[in-house]
């Protein structure tokens, strides 16, 4: 097949830190993260966005990265799950994944964090509903999703969980 | 397959002017893709003829809600998470809200756009039945000026619609006029969160002392379109709710419908809800307006 597309440059911010992108235009969010930038805490599943394995905040919204091509997210911020902690501290959401046992074989474990951690940003106080309806598009195929929900109820109550 | 990348090309044009200009340069060639939750998918399948895509996500004349006296006004590219936000949508569109609360989990909700959901034509998609129910107009803009078109009538077949390949969807407006009226929304899927409907139902009715001045009813998944049942809302038109009337248009929805048989559900189950949730609706209109 012809290339009729050459790779185009984009800056955006991930984790904090400025990066310049030279990538297809149409090539997924989620395999620059992982194949240009290395960045493989994201997860594919699905590849269709009916999981949210790949889920990774993009201004302040979570998206799902496989469903995001590349040139639209030029002069964006990203965050992904090697955002969340800092040097040897995890996040609380992180802690209470531990803590609760959310996480078996791991694959869904980094978009459930990123979701978590979205909701606790947006909702102060979000009741079972809530949490419900904000992990809602991330499927998990060991937990039974009891523990995952236990373990956003403990970060809620430790300080620190909204950031 | 997946799609071989550098077969692709994509543009982010400055702004409208520039699209527009595009699309009537080489009509039919370009793909305009706003949030990419359903082309993405399909691109990513290599199931996708276009070879060009026009980004329109960040074309701010596509974007906002406005209020006046007598509309709401939406940006096609208004997500399903900015519909549930905003305050007068949820204070006098509830069924628009509702649907954009059930439409997939919030990564889609904060990526998919109304327009797309119109544009996109699934007969499945879950925020026409009640755009259907608030007699919504679409703007669609090309070069050659803008032209309003009711969004009752948009669709004209399986995935076809009035939109020329020059033209973009820009604005949907909504007449502030069924505040008072009263409003039913259910999508029956397989599951709660992320799931297709199987049927899925909005309806609306202006009650006086217990008789039925005025009705809207329209579905999803139930025929090659989005559907509004005009014979049935015609049989609830001056009536009052009882057994009889419930029975009727029972019996009318099920002659305007036309369910199928697919991977998601069957007709005889289609068939069967979609009167279960008409009969839902008159009940809880005979329970709220008597």
């Amino acid at each position: 097949m012809p290339e009729v597309c050459g790779k185009v440059k984009l800056a955006c911010t991930v984790n904090g830190v400025k990066r310049t992108l030279h990538v297809y235009p149409m090539a997924r969010l989620l395999d620059v993260l992982r194949e240009e930038l290395g960045l493989t805490g994201t997860k594919e599943g699905c590849g269709e966005g009916e999981c949210g394995a790949c889920a990774v905040e993009l201004d302040g919204r979570i998206v799902n990265s496989c469903l995001v091509p590349a040139l639209q997210v030029g002069g964006s911020e990203i965050r992904t799950i090697e955002g969340l902690a800092t040097s040897d501290q995890l996040h609380t959401v992180q802690e209470a994944f531990i803590a609760c046992g959310g996480a078996q074989c791991g694959i869904c474990t980094p978009g459930m964090v990123m979701a978590a951690v979205n909701l606790l940003g947006r909702l102060p106080n979000p009741n079972a509903a809530d949490i419900r309806a904000g992990l809602a598009g991330n499927l998990c195929r060991c937990t039974g999703y009891m523990k995952i929900f236990d373990a956003v109820v403990r970060a809620l109550q430790s300080p620190g969980a909204k950031t | 397959m997946r799609s071989f990348l550098p077969a692709y090309e994509m543009q982010a044009p400055q702004d409208l002017a520039a699209a527009l200009e595009m699309l009537a340069h080489e009509p039919g060639a370009w793909r305009p893709l706003a949030g990419g939750t359903d082309l993405m998918v399909l691109f990513e399948a290599g199931k996708l003829a276009h070879k060009k895509f026009i980004s329109i996500w960040k074309l701010d004349e596509l974007r906002g809600i406005s209020v006046s006296a007598s509309h709401v006004t939406l940006g096609a590219l208004t997500t399903y998470t900015e519909i549930q936000e905003h305050p007068e949508l949820r204070a006098e569109f509830p069924l628009l809200c509702q649907a954009a609360r059930e439409t997939g989990g919030v990564a889609t909700q904060n990526r998919g756009t109304l327009g797309g959901n119109i544009v996109n034509a699934s007969p499945a998609a879950d925020s026409p039945p009640a755009l259907l129910v608030y007699d919504a107009e679409l703007e669609l803009v090309s070069m050659r000026g803008s032209r309003w078109v009711p969004y009752d009538g948009f669709h004209t077949g399986y995935k076809t619609t009035l939109l020329r390949p020059d033209e973009l969807l820009r604005s949907i407006r909504l007449p502030r006029d069924k505040q008072t009226w009263l409003q039913y929304y259910r999508k029956v899927g397989t599951r709660k969160a992320q799931a297709i409907s199987k049927t899925c139902l909005a309806a609306a009715a202006r009650l006086e002392s217990g008789t039925i001045r005025d009705a809207r009813l329209a579905f999803g998944s139930v025929a090659p379109t989005v559907l509004r049942c005009v014979r049935t809302e015609t049989i609830l038109r001056g009536g009052h709710v009882d057994a009889t009337l419930i029975r009727a248009a029972r019996e009318s929805v099920a002659a305007e419908i036309a369910p199928i048989d697919d991977l998601r559900s069957t007709a005889a189950y289609r068939l069967r809800v979609s009167q279960n949730l008409v009969g839902e609706f008159l009940e809880q209109l005979s329970g709220d307006g008597a």
